[in-house]
């Protein structure tokens, strides 16, 4: 369990890599890099706000309407292959796949962004003033984010549901808990690189606040590195959200989540293989709908300049 | 040596924050190990005869003590729920010793799997100029890296297992009676392992290639007459791969901390899986060393990360 | 009923083919001592008319199930492991060697015989160990190390004549010393801790002589002899630290590792001359249900039970598949203690809403047998069928006027703990939510991690409702047991002194027609009482690779090797 922090975590590595390069490209040699117009609209863009448009707009929906009852058994549609009726079959309580991945996406996207958007802002406020102040703090913030990236998230979340009782909400918080460590070292990484910057002392020079110095002058700066971040972490979120589903901690059944389906569905992969593709995929197209989008939004943030 | 003292320091102190802590998540979560080994048919007479044999009766402090003592005198301690025959309990250093080649050895495979097709890919990708290749390269990684682990081992054992037969899924063949076989089955999951992350080195390569392309000193090079491959190879690549190794040293750090779900998946007998089932058995001696492992491994390769990034960059400090 | 009726049928059809074998050892009966059986007896009539023959000679209380079983058989059909049969005559040279490879779900919790408490685990230590007596594969009980015994009049004394010829692992002969001790051990006479509850009734074990051992008990209990089958070790092993587990069984032991397995070798010395064929077995701890399928198809084990009926069908091609009534109860269990399932009305209104031939349909493929009591419709001296009480069907008419007659209208929120880990029990529990929305029970489902449900349901009684199987060993009183108002095992908080009061008359009758008659009240009254929503006896599938021959299925959890063998 501790990849997911891990994972997360490599991206310190890459997003320094990533924005150094982005510094030296700017205005030179752009011969060997790739297409940089100067257009405010790109391909990836329009890819990205496609697919993701189009599982917002599925997922959001799914709250409300659906062509069939999620939990509607019928024995004599058990298994039925994908088909205009059932457009993605349906599985073994004869249940509609498509209605319940309609159901499940919307439970995904509110869980993974709701953890992404609270461990998100826990490591940017921590990881911008540890990052920035140093000190105790820093050390103290330090061991316990070391401390809870070697704690299983297994053991954590066991911990969280006996004290505060099981309930989406909780599982919620006990996610961003496992998640926020690794928001904090990339966003500390960044801080305490960006702190000394020329940009940073004349800032300083000019008496600007701390505050000001933080949120307004550095964390601007640090936004294309902490959003690759997010992208993992969003990922990241819908694995750990299944992995709980497997232990019975995650949304119970029978409400449908993309995890627990994609679970689920594990036993059935020769009897009804679209069962396990159908959520998969659904994840797949998710995150690489919401990666696309922000390649999109990176692009033309340089093509800007 | 001031910096590694401590460095030293710092780490035995995250090390016993996370013990201690392990400590009080167990006094918290319900369930203990004597219900659990006895399940549901458990008589009262032989739960206190357990509790007694694996020495529950002392309060949870005093044990916790006790072993913390152990560990230091470098005595892991026994397990509560395997034991290596009729009455001898197993003792915590043979039990991990027993898993973590598998482990081992499946890091080693996905390594060498996400090098030998992530660099070339890389500096492929780097060095061609071509818009259409950039862009297939560019999605076909993005998508790659959108596939959850879980999906793809699932997805593997579908098509390699079910539909093409290549191996039987599930499988697992024991690295002590046959180790050929034993690594033929590691391949598939290992591969599971490898592409997301073959995707996320060759984006990586490939984005600090292009940032060494644009140094002064290989402009230098281009003006001292040396030709192309000659400075793409030498010069860019050798330079270029220094992020790279720190990147691939923090996957391995991950794929070493044990791959939960991938060992799942396949069946594979390592850290990971022992993990998991010694949490839901309570088997407290077990969980407590594993995390100081997974703890001691994180930190120890973001330590030689940390290091090596001030060799290539000294403005961090 | 007629389903019932068809299942049980088929079951015994398929057991008999997997049975041709050492066919005199049927002929059992409980109380009458053992029948002159030896391996050398039976290995030459290993026909199905003999087999038929020799159980109808069965006599006392077992007799009835055993005639019933045979006309059973003479009207099967073959599926399955027919084709063994002439083969296993045949070519008897080259049954024998081979290894087999069988895939389990659970790490095993102790290889100490007294110890182990953990049905996954006993199902393979079955194998290692034998007791004085034995299962067979009709539930009867056979003798192993002990050659005969007698049982006084008043049920107080119990005299085992030990086999000649039964040699431990270690090369050693049984002798009355160690079956002295064993028996000790378990009774705790040894330490004063009894490793198997029903056995703290022994008072002495005294040696007679060198054959003969006597066992004295504080109170008779027919059921008593069924605990004889607690492993008999070599005496003083149980306390030498770092041992390996010796027994007389088929099969020894060769090693165990954490995760991954036990591996066994044949015992070559075995009392039953002729078994077991296979050189070696490996019990192999798979990953997952999932996985298991997987290295079934894949070829990497030969042998799993407890499929799904999704994973029963992927395999009905490839594989022999058996399937048979498990000894496992699957219930819907109620806290009786709790509002308002303290209410009877709320508790019977629960049990007509629900629709057990649903639960089947969707969860066990239709192969499970539908009960409404607690007890095992395989044990048929003692079964009464009670289906009729709350029908197999949903009335959610008959539901709703309960509830309206309780004052729960409206329907009530219920919260089902269910084990996470029991994909079976969570299915179930998806169907039961859906069935009990249309009497307007709103109930939600609570997966829990094992541990936890130990901790807080089973032990702990903090629950509404649970989902749940409870694994019975061949003891008919077992399951009723736990109903009583003060038995330990009572989380269901059902308290009733009618059933309190039988009770303890059908453990006092020495009489098994009248115990049976006491057991059959019993059952009646949990089902008026509605004390537990039992829904069925699931099937268990096993998938047999068609390599091969010789497996017995037995109604109680375990994994008898020793008649297995390798057809190519």
């Amino acid at each position: 369990m501790a990849a997911y922090f891990v994972t997360g975590e490599m991206f310190q590595g890459k997003g320094r890599a990533k924005a150094d390069m982005k510094k030296k490209n700017r205005g030179r040699w752009r011969k060997n890099t790739p297409q940089r117009k100067n257009t405010p609209w790109n391909k990836y863009l329009t890819a990205g706000m496609v697919m993701t448009g189009i599982a917002l707009i599925l997922g959001v929906a799914g709250f409300f309407w659906t062509p069939y009852s999620t939990t509607a058994m019928s024995a004599s549609e058990k298994f039925a292959a994908p088909s205009l009726r059932h457009l993605f079959g349906t599985d073994n309580f004869g249940r509609d796949i498509f209605s319940r991945v309609m159901q499940g996406l919307g439970t995904t996207i509110v869980i993974s962004t709701l953890v992404v958007f609270f461990s998100g802002l826990a490591g940017i406020l921590l990881g911008a003033f540890t990052g920035y102040f140093g000190g105790v703090l820093d050390e103290v913030v330090m061991r316990i984010t070391d401390a809870l990236n070697g704690f299983p998230s297994i053991l954590l979340t066991l911990v969280i549901i006996s004290l505060l009782g099981s309930g989406r909400q909780n599982v919620i918080i006990s996610m961003s808990l496992v998640f926020t460590p690794s928001f904090v070292r990339i966003v500390r990484g960044e801080f305490i690189r960006l702190k000394d910057a020329d940009y940073i002392k004349r800032a300083r020079m000019m008496g600007a606040g701390k505050f000001r110095i933080l949120f307004v002058h550095i964390l601007p700066n640090i936004f294309s590195v902490f959003w690759v971040s997010v992208m993992i972490g969003f990922n990241n979120a819908i694995l750990a959200e299944s992995g709980m589903s497997y232990l019975g901690i995650g949304v119970q059944p029978p409400d449908a989540s993309l995890g627990n389906m994609l679970s689920d569905a594990q036993g059935y992969l020769q009897a009804a293989p679209w069962y396990a593709l159908a959520p998969g995929l659904t994840i797949v197209w998710l995150v690489l709908g919401f990666s696309l989008f922000s390649e999109g939004i990176r692009r033309r943030a340089e093509g800007k300049q | 040596m001031k910096y590694l003292g401590k460095k030293i320091i710092t780490l035995i102190m995250t090390l016993f924050l996370v013990s201690a802590a392990a400590f009080l998540a167990f006094q918290i979560i319900p369930g203990d190990v004597v219900a659990s080994i006895l399940g549901t048919e458990a008589t009262p007479e032989r739960e206190a005869q357990l509790r007694e044999e694996l020495g529950l009766n002392d309060p949870p402090l005093v044990r916790y003590v006790g072993w913390v003592t152990g560990v230091m005198k470098g005595d892991l301690g026994v397990s509560y729920r395997y034991s290596r025959n009729m009455n001898e309990m197993m003792p915590v250093a043979e039990l991990i010793g027993d898993k973590l080649p598998v482990t081992l050895w499946l890091a080693a495979v996905s390594l060498v799997l996400i090098i030998a097709v992530s660099i070339p890919l890389g500096v492929v990708w780097a060095k061609s100029g071509s818009h259409v290749l950039d862009a297939i390269l560019g999605v076909i990684t993005q998508a790659a890296m959108a596939v959850p682990s879980f999906f793809l081992g699932i997805l593997v054992t579908y098509l390699f297992g079910i539909l093409l037969k290549c191996f039987s899924p599930g499988g697992y063949v024991s690295y002590e009676t046959d180790f050929a076989g034993f690594l033929g089955y590691l391949f598939f999951p290992a591969m599971s392992v490898a592409l997301p992350k073959i995707a996320m080195t060759a984006r990586f390569l490939r984005n600090s290639m292009l940032t060494e392309m644009n140094a002064d000193y290989v402009r230098t090079a281009y003006s001292k007459g040396c030709g192309k491959e000659r400075v793409m190879y030498v010069h860019v690549l050798r330079n270029a791969m220094l992020p790279v190794v720190t990147f691939l040293g923090m996957i391995v750090a991950e794929i070493v901390a044990g791959s939960v779900v991938i060992e799942q998946v396949f069946g594979l007998p390592g850290i990971g899986r022992l993990l998991i089932s010694s949490i839901s058995t309570r088997d407290f001696p077990v969980v407590e060393i594993l995390i100081l492992y997974i703890t001691f491994v994180v930190i120890f390769v973001y330590f030689l990360v940390d290091i090596l990034y001030k060799v290539i960059d000294p403005r961090i400090s | 009923m007629k389903k019932d009726f068809h299942s049980k049928k088929d079951f015994h059809s398929k057991k008999k083919l997997c049975s041709f074998l050492f066919t005199a050892l049927l002929a059992m009966a409980v109380l009458g001592g053992c029948a002159d059986s030896t391996g050398e007896s039976s290995g030459d009539n290993s026909s199905m008319e003999s087999q038929a023959d020799s159980q109808g000679t069965g006599s006392g209380q077992e007799s009835g199930g055993t005639e019933e079983d045979s006309s059973a058989e003479e009207s099967a059909s073959g599926e399955g492991m027919s084709e063994a049969d002439p083969a296993g005559q045949d070519a008897a040279g080259d049954m024998y060697g081979g290894s087999v490879v069988v895939g389990i779900q659970q790490d095993i919790d102790s290889l100490d015989p007294h110890k182990a408490t953990a049905a996954g685990t006993k199902e393979i230590l079955f194998n290692i160990f034998e007791g004085l007596v034995k299962p067979d594969e009709n539930g009867n009980l056979i003798c192993a190390v002990a050659e005969d015994y007698t049982i006084s009049e008043d049920g107080l004394v119990y005299t085992f004549t030990l086999r000649d010829g039964v040699k431990f692992h270690n090369g050693n002969a049984v002798t009355a010393e160690d079956v002295k001790y064993s028996l000790e051990r378990v009774a705790g006479l040894l330490d004063g801790t009894p490793l198997i509850s029903t056995m703290k009734t022994i008072q002495a074990v005294d040696i007679i002589d060198e054959k003969t051992v006597q066992v004295t008990v504080d109170s008779a209990n027919t059921e008593l002899i069924y605990s004889f089958v607690a492993a008999v070790i070599p005496s003083g092993s149980g306390e030498d630290a770092g041992a390996d587990p010796i027994g007389t069984g088929p099969f020894s032991f060769v090693s165990y590792k954490p995760q991954e397995g036990i591996s066994l070798a044949k015992n070559p010395d075995y009392w039953q001359t002729g078994l077991p064929y296979l050189d070696s077995v490996e019990f192999r701890i798979t990953g997952s249900a999932d996985t298991a399928l997987m290295e079934l198809q894949g070829g990497t084990i030969d042998l799993y039970a407890y499929l799904t009926d999704s994973q029963a069908q992927a395999l009905k091609g490839s594989h022999q598949v058996i399937t048979a009534p498990s000894n496992v109860v699957q219930a819907l269990f109620l806290n009786n203690a709790l509002e308002p399932l303290n209410d009877v009305r709320v508790r019977q209104a629960i049990l007509y809403a629900l629709d057990k031939e649903a639960v089947n349909d969707f969860v066990g493929g239709g192969n499970g047998t539908l009960i409404s009591s607690a007890m095992l419709p395989t044990l048929k001296d003692y079964y009464v069928d009670l289906n009729e009480a709350y029908g197999t069907t949903a009335n959610v008419e008959k539901a709703k006027e309960l509830l309206a007659d309780a004052g729960f209208a409206e329907g009530f929120d219920l919260e089902i703990a269910i084990p996470a880990v029991y994909e079976f029990h969570m299915q179930t529990g998806e169907v039961v939510v859906e069935q009990l929305k249309a009497v307007g029970i709103n109930a939600t489902i609570k997966g829990m991690e094992w541990s936890t449900w130990l901790d807080e349901v089973y032990n702990g009684c903090q629950y509404a409702a649970t989902i749940s199987g409870i694994t019975c060993d061949m003891t008919p009183g077992y399951l009723l047991n736990r109903f009583q108002t003060d038995s330990s095992k009572n989380f269901i908080n059902f308290t009733n002194a009618e059933y309190d009061e039988i009770y303890v008359k059908a453990q006092e009758s020495l009489d098994s027609a009248e115990k049976a008659d006491y057991y059959k009240q019993l059952q009646k009254i949990l089902c008026d009482e509605a004390g537990t929503a039992f829904i069925q006896v699931p099937a268990n599938m096993t998938a047999i690779s068609r390599r091969l021959a010789g497996y017995k299925f037995y109604p109680i959890y375990v994994q008898d090797m020793s008649t297995v063998y390798i057809i190519e």
